[in-house]
């Protein structure tokens, strides 16, 4: 088999993207057709900043998607072929059988992997954590900020220390305190788990009973669904093999017992992913305090006390919907960041196994070789710096048009 | 002011104490210890021969009495065995005599920083060596990055909306968008590597740590510089917009002074007011990103030892690069606050 020229890689990677290019088409063309009735996203596609922004996303979107259901990806990602080593792009694998792809499109990496498959494997993990991890980031944030904001006074002095205290840490040295084998072992992070995921159950509860207890008819059956269904996954998600905490000098406490448990975290995500919140969330924090601080001095929240509503009552549903603009474009930007977060850890070879196809871990393989070989370090880097362009021009256009009311 | 400045100092110390504490806590937690005991013993100790190995060099007892030994203000632990008496004031085992002449307390307070188990040698001196190599680094970061950024900031907000607006905030966005890891294996790969063959620059920066030249210095400068610049840019432009429609702008523009002149002279200074709080600001991400380009670019400084101390449970030197970084953010913060009290007439006469 004779190796592809570079027209034909070109070519034939364009090919195995063709469900995304459809999946954008069809995106577009509906969104374009009814942008007059989808509020903010719809004024999205006035700003053509915004519209390059959400298509670099949407694009890293689909292809973690489909790269997750094996549409994209032409190799096993964890494979090795005998071979292949350093291959550069477009080179034929050798011995392969009826019905396998016969080339390794962007080459092969330092043990002879698919780097094509890895970057599109490694879309998926960022697309996975990413966005979960900056909404858990954000429950945590504006259920601390809202009361700092709206009480002040001791309450937020003690979370301000708190916050600030956080912050002080080089990101760097928290990952490597935290995500250590040593410490993984001894529960911390478990523990951290059980404390960071708790917020978003209080979070709903708060809101929906802030909205909902003067009708305790409709608030009962309405809360007992939605907070039942809340915590089940809260337990689900925090507890491993029927323990909570299960560390190796046999310290225990007891979970949910398997048979309920349908999902289970492996460890590493579970670190990573209870990092990126905690480094995220006091970020979150101050500025959400700061909004509340602003708005509380408005003419609808003095409105609001005197009509007799609840403090609560009027941070979740006077305050906070009036903050959703910065927030929102907040958002945008701290996915990127929380992107660039998880490829630190990846190049640090920090929390996720080390033959896992995201972008950061790629990168540090390649790295070592790049002198010699560019092929599986350039790919994985121009993936992260799209993606998170993306996400940043679309913070932008977002920003542009909610300033425009 | 005074005030002002002195519970901002409180505040810092008590959160650089809680701050090394975690530390402490996070290092000194059992599984640590038993990593600390087996690489210094041998790797086929027994559980009974580890908790021995840790009470022989003071590692048992409360956290809380050991941190205070580790600071200085509880007595350093001592030991009696058939060698003579060890303590952590002693060096080796020695006689009782020479025991009793030793000092009692001997923590970072007293300047004792320890003994650093991976490069086997004092803290002290190793955290002073690195530093010195990493302030280089970020002086020569801060040199590039600052005018280059407020340059960009300015040209961008002087006109709103115009192409070099447009053109510059892209740049801006681009850079910011891009992390150190992203943009130093690019750099590596187009200007050093023998296959694009460019070779303008070297790929490793070993070598700059005792003659830095143009050659292995500055792509680990651009790599850092580049990442925090398209942040202060976009700060800048966003002040200097905000500056160029006020209304002292244009009543000058009125009177007919050259926009040349109202740049320069009106715009410029209360532009860059906010601007010096996010370059100060920008410290502990300067950290950041030398921690990273350290490692990539395998530059001994600060942040390669902040990687090998934390890689290898040095527990000495991680507490000593802890406390040398937290302290770093809490002074820039602080000089940020100072300085913008200082430089806002509006907050500062009132």
């Amino acid at each position: 088999m004779e190796p592809l020229s570079a027209l034909d890689i070109t070519a034939r990677i364009l090919y195995q993207l063709s469900p995304v290019w459809i999946s954008l088409l069809i995106l577009f063309a509906l969104s374009a057709a009814f942008k007059r009735r989808l509020g903010l996203y719809g004024k999205l596609f006035d700003s053509p900043i915004g519209m390059i922004g959400f298509a670099l996303v949407m694009f890293w979107v689909f292809t973690g998607i489909y790269g997750a259901m094996d549409m994209i990806v032409t190799h096993d990602p964890l494979s090795q072929v005998s071979g292949m080593k350093n291959k550069v792009p477009g080179t034929a694998v050798r011995g392969v059988g009826e019905g396998e792809y016969q080339w390794y499109l962007l080459g092969g990496d330092n043990l002879a992997r698919d780097v094509f498959s890895r970057l599109v494997k490694g879309a998926w993990v960022v697309v996975q954590i990413a966005p979960l991890a900056t909404l858990f980031a954000f429950m945590v944030g504006i259920t601390l900020g809202l009361p700092a904001g709206y009480y002040g006074g001791r309450l937020d002095t003690i979370l301000s220390f708190l916050a600030n205290l956080i912050l002080a840490f080089p990101v760097i040295l928290l990952f490597y305190l935290l995500v250590t084998p040593e410490i993984v072992a001894t529960g911390v992070p478990n523990y951290m788990a059980i404390v960071l995921f708790m917020f978003p159950i209080v979070f709903i509860g708060v809101l929906l009973n802030s909205r909902y207890y003067t009708r305790p008819k409709l608030r009962n059956p309405l809360m007992a669904g939605v907070l039942g269904i809340a915590i089940w996954l809260y337990l689900q998600l925090v507890s491993n093999g029927g323990y909570l905490i299960n560390t190796s000098t046999g310290f225990k406490i007891p979970g949910l017992p398997k048979v309920l448990d349908f999902f289970d975290i492996p460890g590493g995500i579970l670190v990573v992913f209870v990092s990126v919140v905690f480094v995220n969330s006091p970020t979150v924090f101050r500025i959400v305090r700061g909004l509340t601080l602003d708005i509380k001095t408005r003419d609808y929240v003095a409105a609001a006390q005197t009509r007799g509503e609840g403090p609560w009552y009027i941070m979740l549903w006077e305050i906070l919907p009036n903050a959703r603009g910065p927030l929102i474009v907040d958002f945008c930007l701290r996915i990127g960041y929380t992107t660039i977060l998880l490829g630190t850890l990846g190049f640090f070879g920090l929390g996720l196994p080390p033959e896992s196809p995201d972008w950061g871990s790629t990168i540090n393989d390649g790295r070592k070789l790049l002198s010699i070989y560019l092929h599986p370090a350039l790919p994985p880097a121009f993936a992260l710096l799209t993606l998170v362009l993306g996400l940043n021009l679309l913070a932008d256009g977002l920003r542009e048009e909610s300033l425009k009311d | 002011m005074g005030l002002f400045i002195l519970r901002r100092s409180g505040v810092m110390l008590l959160t650089a104490l809680c701050l090394t504490f975690i530390v402490f806590f996070l290092t000194n937690l059992y599984p640590n210890l038993e990593k600390l005991a087996k690489t210094q013993g041998n790797f086929r100790m027994t559980d009974e021969a580890v908790a021995s190995w840790l009470d022989k060099n003071g590692h048992s007892g409360w956290m809380i009495s050991r941190y205070g030994e580790w600071l200085g203000v509880l007595p350093g632990w001592t030991r009696e065995s058939e060698e003579g008496i060890t303590g952590r004031c002693i060096a080796g085992a020695v006689s009782a005599e020479e025991a009793a002449n030793a000092p009692t307390f001997c923590g970072i307070l007293q300047g004792d920083w320890g003994y650093s188990s991976v490069f086997k040698k004092d803290v002290a001196s190793i955290i002073t060596e690195r530093l010195q190599n990493t302030l280089r680094l970020m002086g020569w970061v801060l040199l590039l990055m600052v005018p280059s950024a407020l340059i960009i900031g300015v040209l961008a907000g002087m006109r709103e909306g115009s192409a070099t607006d447009r053109g510059l905030s892209t740049v801006s966005i681009l850079t910011t968008a891009t992390p150190e890891y992203v943009s130093g294996v690019i750099f590596i790969a187009v200007f050093t590597s023998s296959t694009v063959g460019l070779k303008w620059f070297k790929g490793t920066a070993t070598a700059a740590t005792d003659n830095p030249t143009f050659e292995n210095f500055f792509l680990p400068v651009l790599t850092i510089a580049l990442y925090g610049m398209g942040y202060i840019a976009r700060m800048t432009r966003a002040s200097m917009t905000e500056v160029m429609t006020a209304q002292y702008i244009r009543t000058a523009r009125l009177k007919g002074v050259s926009f040349h002149n109202i740049v320069i002279k009106h715009a410029l200074r209360n532009a860059l007011i906010a601007p010096f709080t996010v370059i100060m600001l920008q410290f502990p991400w300067l950290l950041n990103g030398v921690v990273i380009v350290e490692t990539l670019f395998n530059y001994k400084g600060f942040g390669f030892i902040l990687v090998q101390a934390a890689g290898n449970n040095d527990i000495d030197l991680l507490l000593a690069v802890s406390v040398v970084s937290v302290f770093v953010v809490l002074i820039t913060q602080m000089i940020s606050d100072i300085g913008y009290v200082y430089l806002n007439p509006r907050i500062r006469i009132s």
